[in-house]
């Protein structure tokens, strides 16, 4: 549905994004994730048709967002980090200007902005003047007017921004809703947020992309192992002598110790769930079994592990030093811890 | 073309629901309905003496000195309280970003922005012709010269009102945009001065130049072609230099 190719985009002599290419199929729900800076809202501005790129070409619904403009534009919602909302105009007024520009036929915009109002629970607010709204109905209404001409494209940068949490509640949920009738784009800092509304993720990172995958997929790809940490009261000593036995353990550490029970950090190979095997020697020695989890990376550290990781390891040619897919479960490129 | 009157009628709106519209419109009746008494009471006071000879012209003795004297000043320094919202604004309030983002295309955006400051100048204009109006329900003026007179009037301030746009372009801030479009503007009226005192041909194509000098046969109620040229041209460079300048705001020089 959107398909980016080695997309360069210069401002004068500043190199925003340098030969970035991914692909978003219909349906998906992408999270952009980046530091500030990284070119993620340059990115987004690209694929809108806000900016032309320097290099590389972009297409949206099949269409090159440089050669055909308005029937890329047409197919494209999108919500940038500050909402573009003008001030003076009623929230209804605003809606229908919009639905005008974005080409929807006249008689189908009044119903359409009936329907999208509830559908971004801004109907109690339609008739004010969106200058006097709260922050958060004013991104409410940014999203009501990507939204309103049913955009087979959604570009949303930062959509949670500035909302209380019970608003971004709400408003994933409706992000969520939105996969499979619509492709979404999301950019975003904050990193729960994507891990849960995203199937995939692409990493951005001083204007180069650093990994896209799925979240798991990252987290198993970075690591090169499975991480379980268990929470034990006993001798600390054994316990780490004995729980170093158990097959396919590679390393085992205390992280945590206090009156008597320890959290130990457990790697271990690959693809091997060690869970229940650590749980019987706990059990067969009769020490007390406090908790038991995996623990991944969480997605704070892979992207930090991602982005301050020095660029110049990547690949030659500027593919993303990483790809995580189906196809590359074998092949670990060098990881840098 | 809905695209455009879609962004028209956003324009004329936006301008009446913040004070500009008004401020604007009240400024011009107040100097026109000054300026207009000025001269119907300096017209009547000189006509008891003129009776003898022959009788003065009301179009020749208030219309035209209102309109080339005064009100072609006082538009110089309104049109740019009108159009220096019109890029600035949106560009400080990331509106243009939805603009240009939606399946319209920059001219579309241009001629529909224009054709909103052309509406609200359209009324500057009908206060205008109310004041004229009132000469014929007292006296006699001849209704010919009327139609230069509008059309000049019309001419005059699409040129502003285009170039004004243009420089609405440069910045975020309305004010620096409506301060480049005064000097500007003062500018483009100064150059016409020199040729009361020289004719070298630097100084005639100085007047060529000037906005005010077209506007003078206009006023008397001629229709010169060249005239009309010169402002038509003028329309087409603001526009051509808006254009120019969206571009340039992508990025893309």
């Amino acid at each position: 549905m959107i398909e980016v190719e080695h997309l360069t985009k210069r401002y004068g002599p500043t190199l925003a994004v340098s030969d970035i290419s991914f692909v978003v199929q219909k349906g998906e729900v992408l999270g952009f994730l980046g530091p500030n800076g990284a070119g993620k809202t340059t990115t987004m501005r690209v694929i809108t048709g806000y900016l032309p790129p320097s290099e590389g070409r972009v297409r949206v619904a099949g269409y090159d967002v440089v050669e055909e403009p308005l029937e890329a534009k047409r197919r494209t919602g999108y919500l940038p980090e500050a909402p573009p909302v003008y001030p003076d105009m009623t929230v209804v007024e605003y809606l229908a200007f919009v639905a005008r520009i974005k080409g929807l036929p006249r008689k189908e915009i009044k119903s359409r902005i009936g329907e999208i109002s509830e559908k971004c629970a801004i109907t109690d607010v339609q008739r004010r003047q969106i200058g006097k709204l709260s922050k958060g109905y004013r991104q409410r209404v940014g999203l009501a007017q990507a939204l309103i001409h049913n955009p087979e494209v959604l570009i949303l940068d930062e959509p949670t921004a500035g909302l209380d949490p019970k608003q971004i509640i709400e408003t994933r949920e409706l992000i969520k809703g939105l996969a499979g009738q619509h492709t979404v784009v999301l950019s975003t800092h904050i990193l729960p947020e994507v891990s849960k509304t995203c199937q995939r993720v692409v990493v951005i990172n001083q204007g180069k992309v650093v990994a896209v995958g799925a979240p798991a997929e990252l987290t198993r790809r970075l690591q090169g192992y499975e991480t379980v940490l268990i929470t034990v009261e006993g001798p600390a000593a054994e316990m780490m002598a004995k729980f170093e036995l158990v097959p396919g353990v590679k390393m085992v550490e205390p992280r945590e110790a206090g009156d008597s029970r320890v959290t130990f950090e457990v790697h271990a190979e690959k693809g091997l769930d060690v869970r229940p095997e650590l749980a019987r020697a706990a059990v067969e020695s009769q020490w007390k079994l406090l908790e038991l989890k995996t623990s991944g990376l969480s997605l704070e550290d892979i992207f930090l592990k991602l982005t301050t990781k020095d660029v110049s390891e990547e690949s030659g040619d500027g593919s993303p030093s990483f790809v995580v897919g189906p196809s590359s479960e074998d092949d670990s490129p060098a990881t840098d811890s | 073309m809905r695209n455009v009157l879609a962004v028209a009628g956003k324009e004329l709106r936006t301008y009446f629901h913040s004070p500009i519209a008004y401020l604007v419109m009240t400024v011009y009746a107040v100097f026109c309905g000054f300026f207009f008494y000025s001269f119907a009471a300096t017209f009547v006071l000189q006509s008891f003496r003129m009776q003898a000879m022959g009788g003065m012209s009301l179009n020749e003795y208030i219309i035209r000195p209102l309109l080339a004297g005064v009100l072609t000043v006082v538009l110089l320094l309104l049109v740019p309280l009108i159009t220096m919202r019109l890029y600035a604004e949106e560009k400080r309030s990331g509106t243009i970003e939805l603009l240009l983002t939606s399946p319209l295309t920059d001219l579309q955006i241009i001629f529909g922005k224009f054709l909103g400051a052309l509406a609200l100048y359209a009324m500057l204009v009908a206060i205008t012709f109310g004041y004229l109006g009132i000469l014929f329900l007292y006296g006699n003026p001849n209704a010919k010269p009327l139609l230069a007179n509008a059309l000049g009037l019309f001419l005059f301030g699409a040129a502003l009102l285009a170039l004004g746009m243009w420089f609405s372009t440069f910045t975020k801030n309305q004010i620096v945009a409506a301060v480049i479009a005064f000097a500007a503007f003062l500018m483009l009226f100064v150059l016409d001065w020199p040729a009361a005192y020289s004719s070298s041909a630097v100084v005639r194509v100085m007047s060529y130049m000037a906005l005010t000098t077209h506007f003078d046969n206009f006023a008397k109620g001629v229709i010169d072609l060249s005239d009309v040229v010169y402002y038509v041209s003028v329309v087409v460079l603001g526009i051509f230099f808006t254009a120019r300048s969206v571009d340039a705001l992508k990025g893309r020089a």
